[in-house]
């Protein structure tokens, strides 16, 4: 039997993710891709992988999983979740070699709302349109198209891996996904009312729980339309947040259509695990948008990843400061970085 | 910032008093769409010269080869630029953006015309006879009229390869379903309003359904994947169940069996 992961319980939405679908946009297919593409990376970098190779994105809680290889060695990065290996609790952010027949288990989030669960060398799974990404509803990548279920097997690409020390990053220095999420105003701003615009950029909103990996809906205040709510229909970008007639706005964002009929008075910028948020949790589950324009680095962890695979030479979004064994991780270049300027 | 300049064989329509030539703005807008995005609107209509002018643009912006723009989505009366910030500012790419829009020729796009067969009614088209019932039409004449016209892919959106169709005669406009369905079944040919589409797998869908076509408008196993794009002309052509299902076989193992010839 050839190496794998088996996964014993997937939790209550798990697929395998990497940084997403590329340069099929113009033919109705969105990017996919993991929801918090700084974790994708932290947890790919803890096992020496490529940082943008495809991961096991698991949402709210972790599940369960087992070794099928002579070794392995994993990491799990994102929100807050508790991790043991064979019983025996695992430290945050750190790498683990493991034989066959171990078993991990993620439990249910502490804070933020999805994990990444990296393995050395990566999963052995093919591409489609030069993506593993999982887009379940038009069933393309992944495991033929699915989400993982309670026996999937998910071929690994190493049978082992060498003896090496494992790895970990201190987790004060990771990028934290509290704090307002920041938004450039538009494409269709002029399509909501002086007071609309200003309840947008004052209200609190809470993530409700008919949100997915397609959109996050919102609650809390309506935002007022100048007038009609239909728009012909144009493009979305990743972030976009359109208000419907319900007037409440819904930010659309992995999965998301690619076109759509709804005015968007804002867009969410790309940086930052700010879209991690985790429904009616904790008060930092709630956001506000009160930024007219993005503050942070805007190359942080949305769009420098196309099909050509950039290498990470890209600053972080926060200044780290990791104390493990691999101190270029999360290092690299954080001493500067872009001024809010686009 | 220059507006966008008419050449070639858009132009003679474009000038002259054509109702729709108001519908195309003078200066295109340039909205930024968050921090990596960028629509250039041409217009805000459903309308073919705005739709000529997108794909036109849009590949024009493919042929510029700028630095940092990742991909493009055209849609009814915009272009849509993504691109990576790291690489390309929003106020370095909307210059080189107005430079591609004023080049020569800027108005005119290839066309590619696809006849696609359909199978109407009964299982692949569930409300042929509703929409002849609504018109006063018998199911004949629908399929004639539908059959008998050239649509204009005005967008692919929705679903992967989903493609929205201008130019729906109009004895066939119908208002959309109140309700509309959890699932419709994939390659669908259709009518919602003033326009047609064609689906390429099973959709939710307030639109009706006249008839399915065998042809694989989305394919994973071919080497490019999707047969139509924004521009695209398309008629279609109606076809008796058995040759549909010899067609769908045939489509099966991988023939394109859709018939395209491309003019300049």
């Amino acid at each position: 039997m050839s190496a794998s992961l088996i996964v014993l319980d997937p939790g209550i939405f798990a697929t395998l993710q990497d940084m997403g679908r590329w340069g099929y946009l113009r033919y109705g297919v969105s990017n996919s891709g993991a929801m918090d593409r700084v974790s994708l990376r932290i947890a790919n970098l803890l096992v020496g992988n490529d940082p943008g190779e495809a991961a096991i994105e698991f949402t709210a809680v972790g599940g369960a999983y087992e070794v099928a290889a002579d070794s392995c060695r994993i990491a799990v990065a994102g929100g807050r979740f508790p991790v043991a290996v064979d019983g025996e609790p695992v430290p945050p952010l750190t790498s683990c070699t493991l034989g066959r027949g171990a078993r991990i288990v993620i439990g249910h989030a502490v804070s933020g709302m999805r994990g990444y669960l990296a393995v050395a060398g990566g999963f052995d799974v093919s591409k489609t349109l030069g993506s593993v990404s999982t887009h379940v509803r038009f069933g393309l990548g992944g495991l033929d198209g699915k989400a993982l279920d309670a026996g999937s097997r998910i071929p690994l690409r190493n049978p082992g891996v060498p003896p090496d020390r494992d790895r970990y990053i201190d987790p004060a220095g990771v990028p934290c996904s509290d704090g307002p999420l920041r938004v450039v105003m538009g494409p269709q701003e002029d399509y909501f009312s002086d007071t609309g615009k200003k309840t947008f950029l004052s209200a609190q909103y809470r993530v409700s729980d008919l949100s997915d990996r397609m959109g996050y809906r919102l609650e809390g205040p309506e935002i007022e339309h100048a007038g009609d709510f239909n728009i012909v229909s144009d493009g979305i970008a990743p972030g976009s947040i359109q208000v419907p007639g319900s007037r409440l706005p819904i930010v659309l964002l992995a999965d998301r259509q690619t076109t759509g009929g709804y005015p968007k008075i804002a867009t969410a910028s790309s940086t930052g695990t700010a879209w991690d948020k985790r429904p009616r949790a904790t008060p930092s589950g709630s956001r506000r948008c009160p930024s007219r324009r993005p503050r942070s680095n805007i190359c942080a962890c949305w769009t420098v990843w196309p099909a050509s695979q950039t290498p990470f030479t890209r600053p972080t979004p926060r200044p780290c400061s990791p104390i493990g064994c691999l101190p270029e991780i999360l290092s690299t270049g954080s001493a500067e970085r872009p001024k809010p300027d686009f | 910032m220059p507006g966008i300049r008419f050449h070639g064989k858009g132009a003679a329509t474009m000038t002259k008093n054509s109702p729709s030539a108001s519908l195309l703005y003078d200066t295109p807008r340039f909205l930024q769409a968050g921090d990596s995005a960028l629509t250039v609107e041409l217009g805000n209509a459903v309308d073919i010269r705005i739709n000529e002018a997108v794909a036109a643009l849009e590949q024009n912006i493919s042929e510029a080869g700028i630095e940092g723009v990742l991909e493009t989505i055209p849609t009814y009366r915009s272009v849509q630029v993504v691109y990576d910030p790291a690489r390309i500012r929003s106020r370095d790419l909307i210059p080189r953006l107005a430079e591609v829009l004023a080049r020569p020729g800027a108005g005119v796009a290839t066309a590619r015309r696809w006849v696609i067969p359909v199978c109407y009614g009964g299982e692949h088209g569930m409300d042929l006879e509703f929409v002849a019932r609504v018109h006063n039409l018998a199911v004949d004449q629908v399929i004639a009229i539908h059959s008998g016209a050239e649509y204009r892919v005005y967008m692919i959106g929705f679903s992967p390869g989903f493609a929205y169709l201008g130019g729906l005669p109009d004895p066939l406009h119908t208002p959309r379903r109140d309700t509309p369905r959890t699932l419709t079944p994939a390659r669908s040919i259709s009518i919602g309003g003033i326009q047609a589409a064609v689906s390429t797998m099973p959709v939710p869908s307030g639109w009706h359904m006249l008839g399915q076509t065998p042809v694989r408008i989305f394919d994973l196993t071919r080497p490019e994947p999707f047969l139509l794009r924004t521009g695209d002309r398309v008629r279609f052509t109606p076809i008796p169940h058995a040759e549909f299902q010899r067609l769908d076989a045939a489509a099966e193992k991988g023939d394109i069996i859709a018939r395209c010839e491309e003019t300049g």
